[in-house]
Parts: C-alpha cells; sequence; structure tokens
C-alpha cells in the first residue's frame, strides 16, 4: 500500500505565549517561534507506518510512505523527523504560509495526487494552529474519492479500509474502498488502533507515536526529499479565506473565591450573568 | 532568554533532541519529584529509555547500540535533565556510560555478547566499582584483592559510592590482582548472585536521590576468571582512560542542571514580587541572572571545545580536567544563586532549585574530586 501523508509544522503549542501580534494586527509575528510537526499529523505519520509494517517488525516497510510538506527550506526539518521515523521519501512545495488556504492546499494536493497515485492519503483531522479543519474534506471532493474523517481506529482489508469513528453518543464504523481520504483523530495512536493485514490482531503497538533512534536520524539524511514549486502544481493561486485582522485573546483575570454556594449561584446570576 | 547548542551540532542532534526531550517530558518529568522523594525510580525506566532509544547511543552500531559519537551523548544527556528535570534519574539511567566502555575497549570477543546487548536494551543494569571506603582518589592503592585459584580469582574487599550498584545486574569492579601500585590493577566483571558479592548497603545521600548508591562487600567471591577485562593487571590505563569522558560527561552533566536552574531563576523572578513590582524588575536581580547565564556560557563553550576535541581523537586529560572544574564550579555557583533568587522558597523542598542545589554538590567530588582534577592539570601541564 501507497501511503501520502501532509505533514504541517506549527508554532510550538507548549510555547504559546511567544505568539505576537503587531500593533497593526494584520499578521501573526513568526520570527522567533518554535516549530514543531502538528501533533494530529505526527499521529497520521503513525498510523500510515502502522498501516505499512508487520507491528512485530517496524523496520521493515509493506508499501511506500510518501511525506509532503508546504514551506519554505527550513520546513525540511520537518520532513527529515518524518524520515526518521520510517517515512521512505519527502516532497516540500516551495511556498511560505501567508500564502496558503485550505482550498488552496487541497487543490494543490489534489494535483500531487494525480501525479504520485497513493492508495490512500492519512492526514491529521486538522492543524493545531489555524484549526481549520478543511483540507481532507476539500482534498476527498476535488479527488472524489471516499473518506472517513476523526478516524480513532483503521482496520486494513483487501482492497479497503474499516474506520471507525468517535461520533457524538458512540462509535461509527465505516468501510472505505480504496483510494480513500482519512483524517485521524488522537486515539489513532492507541496500542490497538490500527493494524495492516500483516500484524497480528493480538499485536499490542506501545501507546503514542514512536521515537527515531539515531541510527534512523543518520539514515534520514541520506533519504529522498524533493522540492516542487507550487505553481507547477497550482497554476491559480488565488486565495479563498483572507484573514482580516488578528487579535490576541484578553488577559485573564485573576478568580475570586466564595464561601459557599449561594454565594456562587449569587454571583452567577448577578455578577457573570450566566444563570 | 537565549540557549545556545555547540557550534558543532547539526540538525541530526537536534532531531536527537528533540527525541530525548519527548522521551523525558513524558516518562520522566511527571513524576520527578515522586522518584527522588522515594530514593528510587522504577526499573521498567531502563528498558523504556531504550525502546526511546537512549541508551544505545554513543555506543558502536555492532555491539547493538545506535552510534554516535560523544557530542550526541553529551546533548542527549543535556536533554535528559533539562526535559526530565531529575538529575537522579538521568544519572541512575547513565551508570553504563562509565560500566561498558572498558569492556568495549579491552573485552574479549564473548564478554561483549554476553553483557553489553543486555544493557543497550535496558534489561540490565551496569555500574562501576573503582572507590573503597579506605579510599577514593588514590586509585593506585585499592585494597580489594582477587587471588588467582584456577579457572577462578577469589575476591574480598568493598567498594563504596557505586552509582546503580543496589540494582546492578554486573559491576565493572577494579581490584587488585598484583603488586602494590598501579601496576597490580585489574577489572573484573562481577556478576549478581555469584556468591560472595553482597549489597552491604544502601547510602544515603545528600543529592541524587532518584538513583541508588551502593556499598558493595566481596567475601572469598569467586568470579570466572573468563570475567577478567583485558590482560591481569593491566586494569589502571582502562580506568584513567575511562575517567577522562566521564569528567566530560560529568561536566555535560553541570551545563544542563544550570541550565535548568537557570531557567528556572527567570520564571520566578518574572512572577515573584515584591515592593510592588516583579522581582525582575530589581536590577541586582537581572544582574545576578546575567552572572549565572555568563559563567554557564563559558562552561558549556570549554565543555563543548573538549568534546569536539574527543571527537576528533584526542587525547585531552588536562583539558578534560579544566572543563570539569570549570563546570562543576559554575553549576555550584548557578544553583546556589537561584536558590538566593527563589528566596524563602528556594529552601523548600517543592522548588526544584532547592534539590538542584543539593545535586550540584556531588560534582566537584564525584568522577575525580576537583583536587585531583588539579592535580591532572599540573602534571599535564608539565609542573
Amino acid at each position: 500500500m501507497k501511503i501520502l501523508v501532509p505533514l504541517k509544522r506549527v508554532a510550538d503549542p507548549d510555547n504559546a505565549n511567544k505568539v505576537k501580534i503587531p500593533a497593526a494586527g494584520d499578521k501573526i509575528e513568526t520570527t522567533g517561534l518554535e516549530w514543531k510537526p502538528n501533533p494530529f499529523d505526527e499521529y497520521a505519520l503513525e498510523a500510515a507506518l502502522r498501516l505499512t509494517e508487520n507491528g512485530q517488525t517496524p523496520k521493515v516497510r509493506a508499501g511506500e510512505v510518501v511525506v509532503v510538506t508546504f514551506g519554505p527550506k527550513e520546513t525540511e526539518q520537518t520532513l527529515r523527523a518524518a524520515l526518521a521515523t520510517g517515512a521512505d521519501r519527502a516532497i516540500r512545495i516551495d511556498t511560505t504560509d501567508d500564502k496558503l488556504d485550505g482550498d488552496l492546499v487541497a487543490r494543490a494536493l489534489a494535483a500531487l495526487i494525480e501525479k504520485e497515485k497513493p492508495d490512500v492519503v492519512v492526514m491529521g483531522k486538522q492543524a493545531v494552529d489555524g484549526d481549520s479543519n478543511q483540507v481532507g474534506q476539500i482534498l476527498a471532493e476535488l479527488l472524489d474519492w471516499p473518506m472517513a474523517t476523526f478516524a480513532a481506529t483503521i482496520k486494513e482489508e483487501a482492497g479497503a479500509l474499516v474506520v471507525s469513528r468517535e461520533v457524538d453518543g458512540g462509535v461509527a464504523t465505516m468501510r472505505v474502498k480504496l483510494p480513500a481520504i482519512v483524517t485521524v483523530d488522537l486515539r489513532i495512536v492507541a496500542p490497538t488502533s490500527v493494524y495492516s493485514t500483516k500484524t497480528a490482531a493480538t499485536f499490542k503497538y506501545n501507546d503514542g507515536v514512536r521515537f527515531a533512534a539515531l541510527p534512523a536520524i543518520m539514515a534520514a539524511k541520506k533519504k529522498l526529499l524533493v522540492e516542487i514549486k507550487l505553481a507547477d502544481l497550482a497554476a491559480d493561486q488565488a486565495l479563498k479565506v483572507e484573514y482580516k485582522a488578528f487579535q490576541a485573546p484578553p488577559a485573564r483575570k485573576a478568580g475570586i473565591k466564595v464561601k459557599d454556594v449561594t454565594e456562587l449561584v449569587t454571583r452567577l446570576k448577578n455578577e457573570a450573568k450566566v444563570l | 532568554m537565549m540557549s545556545f547548542t555547540p557550534l558543532y551540532e547539526t540538525a541530526e542532534h537536534a532531531q536527537l533532541r528533540a527525541q530525548v526531550r519527548r522521551f523525558a517530558s513524558a516518562e520522566i518529568a511527571p513524576h520527578a519529584t515522586a522518584w527522588e522523594e522515594a530514593n528510587e525510580f522504577p526499573r521498567e525506566l531502563y528498558a523504556k529509555a531504550a525502546a526511546g532509544g537512549m541508551a544505545g547511543i554513543g555506543y558502536p552500531e555492532e555491539i547493538g547500540g545506535a552510534g554516535g559519537d560523544l557530542s550526541f551523548v553529551i546533548a542527549a544527556g543535556e536533554e535528559l535533565v533539562l526535559a526530565g528535570r531529575s538529575v537522579g534519574v538521568a544519572a541512575g539511567l547513565g551508570s553504563h556510560r562509565i560500566a561498558l566502555p572498558p569492556i568495549i575497549t579491552f573485552g574479549t570477543p564473548e564478554q561483549k555478547r554476553r553483557f553489553l546487548p543486555p544493557v543497550l536494551s535496558g534489561d540490565k543494569i551496569a555500574a562501576l566499582a573503582i572507590t573503597e571506603p579506605g579510599g577514593g582518589s588514590d586509585v593506585a592503592s585499592l585494597q580489594t584483592r582477587a587471588v588467582r585459584d584456577g579457572d577462578v580469582f577469589v575476591v574480598n574487599g568493598s567498594k563504596t559510592f557505586i552509582t546503580s550498584g543496589c540494582r546492578a545486574d554486573f559491576v565493572t569492579t577494579a581490584v587488585r590482582t598484583g603488586g602494590p601500585g598501579r601496576g597490580g590493577v585489574s577489572l573484573l566483571i562481577i556478576e549478581r548472585g555469584t556468591p560472595g558479592f553482597t549489597v552491604s548497603k544502601k547510602l544515603a545521600k545528600m543529592g541524587w536521590w532518584a538513583s541508588d548508591t551502593a556499598e558493595l562487600a566481596f567475601e572469598d567471591c569467586r568470579v570466572p576468571a573468563a570475567n577478567l577485562i583485558g590482560e591481569e593487571n593491566s586494569g589502571f590505563v582502562p580506568i584513567m582512560v575511562n575517567f577522562a569522558v566521564e569528567r566530560l560527561l560529568l561536566a555535560g552533566n553541570c551545563v544542563a542542571i544550570a541550565e535548568l536552574a537557570y531557567r528556572e531563576s527567570v520564571t520566578y523572578a518574572q512572577e515573584r514580587r515584591a515592593f510592588g513590582k516583579p522581582i525582575m524588575g530589581f536590577q541586582v536581580l537581572r544582574h545576578k541572572l546575567a552572572d549565572m547565564v555568563t559563567r554557564l556560557a563559558a562552561a558549556r563553550a570549554l565543555t563543548s571545545e573538549v568534546v569536539q576535541r574527543v571527537v576528533r581523537g584526542e587525547q585531552v586529560p588536562g583539558l578534560a580536567a579544566m572543563a570539569k572544574n570549570t563546570a562543576t564550579d559554575m553549576c555550584s555557583f548557578v544553583c546556589d544563586q537561584a536558590v538566593q533568587i527563589h528566596g524563602g522558597n528556594g529552601y523548600m523542598r517543592e522548588y526544584l532549585v532547592e534539590r538542584l542545589y543539593r545535586d550540584a554538590r556531588l560534582y566537584p567530588i564525584g568522577g575525580g574530586t576537583r583536587e585531583i582534577m588539579n592535580e591532572i592539570i599540573s602534571k599535564t601541564e608539565g609542573y
């Protein structure tokens, strides 16, 4: 099975206080930020690796995992890290974040998919910076492929994937024929969430995303990483979403202590006016 | 806050740092205080660290290691302390760093096959035993005797201050097989369960609480001669070679501990208020922090310089000793100032700097005292 995994780097959520908005409010200042792969994309990569291996022998890849990102040269670090974790090769689509929206990313990915012809696109359900939650769905529409969003588990069958999604009030299980788009939620990296046809049903993964050992980090330097111009994938680079202004959330005020439930209810009613 | 990594570090070092950071934040930091207070961390952590790719760093791939030179070991060690926030755990997890090199460099193929892979997979724990209750710095005068009796050595004596000694599955032990002085010293691998080998005491320490430290006793302990590392009576040189690298590891440790104490202090100074403003608003405090980070930068620079020379294959015992003294002095200073900045809170166990202050006190003593370092420097300078 050949899997394409789109990755995005995001400002390190643990250092959210470093995100600054200039007085003009027209953009987010990105200089000096520390970058991390979008966590949901890391989960997607882990799911893709699990789908292309026997869990007992994770160093042997049954199939191919190709990672792709949109961004300037520095974003190749994100790709190299993915290669160290086990992806086979990488593509960087040269552009910058401010020239993109979900629609353009999806259109460029659709053009890339025409060339790469993966069996599945496994991607994060959303990026934790913009929280748009659009690309997977638009991509499925553009390609006219079946999609399964917010996957909590994936089980490979011949020519199809059985995906369970956590929905209000329970779990919906669906079977998508390949090729397909799958977007993953956080539980996809639980020990028994993903099974390829090669992995025994009794096998349990370690919880979370796998670690890249030093030999794999060194080997990743030699793996193929190609650059593609955004213009070669999308002639029309007009954006449909325009950001008008940015504003930092208001500073939180200090809380107060109440002496009993009666006072709490009174204050909720009269001061907070939420009751 | 500026945080700089050595100039020689590559994108691969950065990736390794990110891996270690992720491991330590998830597996160590949440338990750091509890494990320090319990004077122990779970044995399973060795296997977890190995599965996370931490244990094999710096060891050749052909023996089951992950490859990479000393610079990768130092980088990983720094992240383990910074993100794990327990110096004791880092010390306990790292005891193989001093126990294995003599086996790797001077051991027989059979010894390598038997003793290295289980440690690198986290299934077994290795320790190094040199110091004795009667003396530490004076290695050439060690008293533990090993007398040959056919195909075994009969060992009598005791060892102390042995990191991971309580739980070690084997101990790389310095013994006297010959006459007095350095020419009579050998290294023996003594396995747990060998009759006559006992852990006589778990030692209570000032710092490094999460790592166990033992006193070991050998009474007519019969150790197979096959466990002799290298030639009989030629143990002194491997011990000394091992020390040079150990000193750089300890210097790297000091840089990491001081960085952590400094970061804690900066955060605290921004949050703590006095006389109507954050204490960071006082010049005297800002300058204190400036002095701390300046000395930190200097120690880091010298340590990196010497690490780079070792990576290039140079023998630099004098410089390694200078790096250790520079780093230990700096670390003691920085941790002391960190406690001062924290005021009364800095004296309280619930604040990290209180613990780091105690941990820091080990470094001018362990792995060769500050005074012995100066002796080495005097010798290499040729006075």
